[in-house]
């Protein structure tokens, strides 16, 4: 069982308080505990069970405008007094920010809705190995395939979050996850791929077979690949892949990366940065939502924001410090956003592969090619070729490159959002992109 | 050294006879402790952004009976937690008919100090440093718009308890020193970053100002960055400078070569021993041994010290690397290469100081044998489909080739390839290996160590440049 709050609480007003006697003029901490149970399967046997019960703080301690922070995983209170003195100690040795400070009082969160984040179904080890069991039967079905490996994981997570302004919340959360890593074989080729599911609750969790099935075709398709030669083609992201370009706006317009000067979105607000019709949200309250939470980690509040309007950008993702050295109120974003989306578009996926007589289909794209600074973007790719709306034969050995900010004004997306992750996109199009290949 | 039971309600004793319980009839596994204490000091935007100190205490304990493993991790040490632990391992284990394997080899050689860099150096001496790069790189002109420099400082205490009791440990230093700098010049923004590092204190890598020598080569490299113009793309020879750039060795041929992923037929070359796979002449190792590196351990995650593995012999593939698991499913012996991030993950076969030896040719040879291509001097990060053999690195640093001369800077672009045939493609070896500066962290299942790289000029007849320039 996860730590009650009611431990966690008493573990964090033991801090703060301990900061405030040894000289705080101002304290935070967050205390967390978080159990994993993980069982691993390969072809068709138990390959590994994995539990893992981790309890750990941190604490930011300010005297004045100056700021350290500590971080343990033993919780024994002789530890914490060492490591507390140590944090004050530090803090006095760390010069002035003018910036650094507990977020303003009225900008902190009132009231905890349930969102409806924690499950407190347990699912035991042999009921995990039922699901895999399955799973990896229908996905080892085809001969072609040659290896699987699937995994299912169950996470009970508290945590406390307190500051010495009175803030004192926190909620547990659970997740369920389920995936399948298979690899597939011909003459040719040895190629792997995979699929995932992830829930709040066990009950929303995908089919141990559908999971299966799909983690075996989506492998199969990719055999005998072919190379091909370099040039200026549409490209169309999967759903996986478009969602990493939303990751990428949402670090160009974090606060830190505006105010250091280090985006090429920087002073971008209220300007046209995508096509017309694109619209990204970032709602914090959707009920059972991968990235759902109540309060940011600075324990303000969070509403939604609609950061793209028609194409027009609106807001930046602020917290406390960049904010005020930006001269901007907190919008609860500290550690990032929550659920992120594209707003469907409307066009159909079947219309969106018809768009262009002959396109490149991505499903993968390894290496880190996003540069935040410039814009730039080239990464490795793998996919398929489309023909007249038709996938002719799988692709690899590419890259793809552009800027984000062409790649941006060049959006078209398909009328399939689906909340899989905590970051989603519909399918989507981007026209003027380059392939190199042979 | 840790006593990790001293402030524990469970004795030495009594942990080792859970353990002998345990894993009594299972192949292999062992209680692995650790007390880790780490420090970063953190520059950025003209100001000490961050100080922070993280104390990580905690154990795993594994059990294995022929291919399956059980783990559990816990950072409480106590007599119930070690109790829960064995249930769980057992629970997954139910009918286990091994023999528990004792044999470790010894080893009494070191490859660094037992010291903790961070209580090295004081607090306000790193502050002053970092403020000192600060002001030494703004001095540079007006050009320099954002400097942000760190330290990053650790000192891990692991502790190795076998069934039978036989306990192996080692204390781990680490540090790196990093700078990063942006700079702008008609409104446009480029960066560059160096950094420096391994096992020692901070000064045996900072003394005598060497501090400045780290910022001049990342405003080095960010000031060529502004003159360059977009990258080729397509097919063409790409010649490879000294040290980082190895990365490739890394990604193309390193993770392929790692036991478990030839255990399992995933890797792409898991029927290729003692075939040719690079071109004569090239011999790649991994190994642990070299004193002070970051990649360097003087035993493993599972206690086994750690050894110089020829991977590639002059073009022909030798060993693969190998923890205990897949050792013994291979019917080989461990290669000191079972490492783990830290005490909340299972032990994986990985890379430790990867280095292509030298050749004979020299860089200019190379240069002047290339048409059309590129000359690529530094990168960011690398990745590898281990299935597939694809992988790519970006270049950070690199320039166009033109009849034989090198020309002008061209934009950062990823680079792919393909892992069993590349090495077929190098056709001259420099006479200049060097080391990477001791920055590298690979990452693999979700678990982050730190590693080495080294390599001399390499010239690679055939990979595909991903620019934008058709």
């Amino acid at each position: 069982m996860v730590k009650d709050q009611e431990f966690l609480e008493t573990k964090a007003s033991y801090c703060l308080g301990l900061a405030k006697k040894l000289g705080a003029t101002d304290s935070s901490v967050i205390v967390k505990n978080s159990i994993s149970e993980t069982v691993n399967f390969r072809n068709k046997k138990l390959d590994e069970s994995n539990r893992s019960d981790d309890l750990g703080l941190s604490i930011t301690t300010y005297i004045g405008k100056k700021k350290s922070s500590i971080s343990s995983s033993n919780l024994l209170n002789d530890n914490l007094n060492i490591l507390i003195e140590k944090c004050i100690e530090t803090t006095k040795n760390t010069p002035e920010d003018e910036f650094n400070s507990l977020p303003d009082r009225d900008l902190f969160a009132k009231e905890v809705k349930d969102l409806n984040l924690y499950d407190e179904t347990h699912i035991e080890n042999n009921q995990k190995i039922d699901y895999l069991k399955k799973l990896e039967a229908a996905a080892s079905n085809d001969k072609k395939i040659v290896n699987t490996e699937s995994s299912f994981t169950q996470n009970k997570s508290n945590f406390v979050l307190a500051n010495s302004e009175g803030f004192c919340d926190g909620y547990k959360t659970s997740s369920f996850t389920a995936s399948s890593v298979t690899v597939a074989k011909d003459e040719k080729s040895m190629e792997r791929d995979y699929e995932y599911s992830s829930k709040c609750f066990l009950k929303d969790l995908d089919d141990a077979d559908e999971l299966g099935n799909l983690a075996a075709n989506q492998t199969i398709r990719k055999l005998s690949p072919k190379k091909i030669g370099s040039e200026k083609i549409a490209i169309i992201f999967d759903k996986r892949i478009a969602k990493g370009v939303l990751s990428t706006f949402a670090s160009a317009i974090s606060s830190s990366a505006i105010s250091r000067g280090t985006s090429f979105l920087k002073d971008k607000v209220n300007q046209k940065i995508f096509s017309d019709k694109i619209n990204v949200f970032d709602k914090p309250d959707m009920l059972k939502g991968l990235g759902s939470r109540n309060f940011d980690s600075e324990g303000v509040k969070t509403d939604t924001l609609k950061l793209v309007d028609q194409g027009i950008l609106k807001h930046y993702l602020i917290d406390t410090y960049n904010g005020k050295k930006l001269n901007l109120k907190s919008n609860g974003r500290c550690g990032g956003t929550s659920n992120l989306y594209f707003e469907n578009g409307n066009i159909s996926f079947k219309d969106l592969l018809n768009s262009n007589s002959k396109s490149l289909y991505i499903t993968e794209t390894i290496g880190h090619g996003s540069n935040i600074v410039t814009g730039d973007y080239s990464v490795g790719a793998t996919g398929f070729l489309i023909e007249n709306g038709e996938f002719k034969y799988p692709i690899n050995e590419i890259t793809i490159a552009g800027n984000f900010k062409d790649m941006f004004q060049n959006i078209t997306l398909a009328d399939d959002l689906e909340f899989k992750y905590a970051t989603n996109s519909p399918t989507m199009l981007i026209e003027g992109m380059v392939v190199a290949g042979k | 050294m840790s006593n990790f039971f001293e402030k524990s309600d469970v004795s030495r004793k009594e942990a080792e006879s859970i353990i002998s319980d345990t894993l009594q009839k299972c192949d292999d596994g062992e209680l692995y402790l650790e007390n880790s204490k780490s420090e970063s000091i953190l520059l950025d935007d003209n100001k000490i952004k961050n100080s922070s100190y993280n104390s990580d205490l905690g154990f795993g304990f594994r059990a294995i009976s022929d291919e399956v493993v059980a783990y559990s991790h816990s950072n409480e040490i106590s007599k119930n937690s070690l109790k829960q632990s064995s249930e769980n391992l057992k629970s997954t284990l139910k009918s286990v008919k091994g023999t528990y394997n004792h044999e470790i080899p010894k080893s009494n050689k070191k490859y660094y100090d037992n010291i903790n860099p961070i209580e090295q150096k004081s607090l306000n001496e790193k502050i002053k440093i970092l403020n000192d790069v600060n002001d030494y790189l703004r001095s540079k002109g007006d050009k320099v718009k954002q400097v942000t420099a760190n330290f990053l400082g650790e000192q891990k205490s692991v502790e190795i308890i076998r069934s039978g009791g036989e306990t192996l440990s080692d204390v781990r230093p680490l540090v790196r020193f990093n700078v990063s700098v942006m700079v702008e010049k008609d409104g446009r923004k480029e960066t560059g970053v160096y950094g420096v590092g391994g096992r020692q204190s901070y000064d045996s890598y900072l003394k005598d100002e060497n501090w400045k020598s780290v910022c001049d080569e990342a405003l080095r490299i960010a000031s060529v960055n502004l003159e360059s113009k977009p990258a080729p793309a397509g097919e063409m020879k790409v010649v490879l400078g000294p040290g980082w750039p190895a990365i490739l060795i890394h990604e193309a041929v390193g993770h392929g070569l790692e036991g478990d992923f030839n255990r399992k037929k995933t890797s792409a070359f898991h029927n290729l021993m003692g075939q040719k796979v690079a071109s004569e002449g090239v011999t790649i190792i991994d190994d642990g041994t070299i004193d002070n590196r970051r990649g360097s351990l003087t035993i493993d995650d599972e206690g086994t010290p750690t050894e110089k593995t020829v991977l590639i012999e002059n073009g022909i593939l030798k060993n693969f690397m190998q923890d205990r698991l897949n050792a013994r499913l291979m019917k080989t012996r461990s290669t000191g290469s079972g490492r783990r991030e830290n005490y909340r993950h299972i032990v994986l076969p990985r890379m430790r100081n990867t280095m292509m030896l030298s050749g004979k040719q020299t860089q200019e040879e190379m240069i002047k044998a290339v048409d059309k291509g590129i000359f690529a001097v530094s990168f960011g990060g690398g990745q590898v489909d281990i299935t597939s053999g694809k992988f790519v690195f970006n270049c950070t640093e690199a320039y166009e080739i033109v009849n034989g001369k090198i020309g002008s800077p061209i934009k950062g672009a990823t680079l792919i390839g393909d892992g069993p045939s590349i090495l077929k493609e190098v056709s001259m070896v420099g006479n200049d290996m060097m080391m990477d500066p001791g920055i590298g962290t690979c990452g693999k299942a979700g678990q982050g160590v730190p590693v080495g790289v080294a390599q001399p000029s390499i010239l690679i007849n055939k990979m595909t440049v991903g620019g934008t320039k058709l």
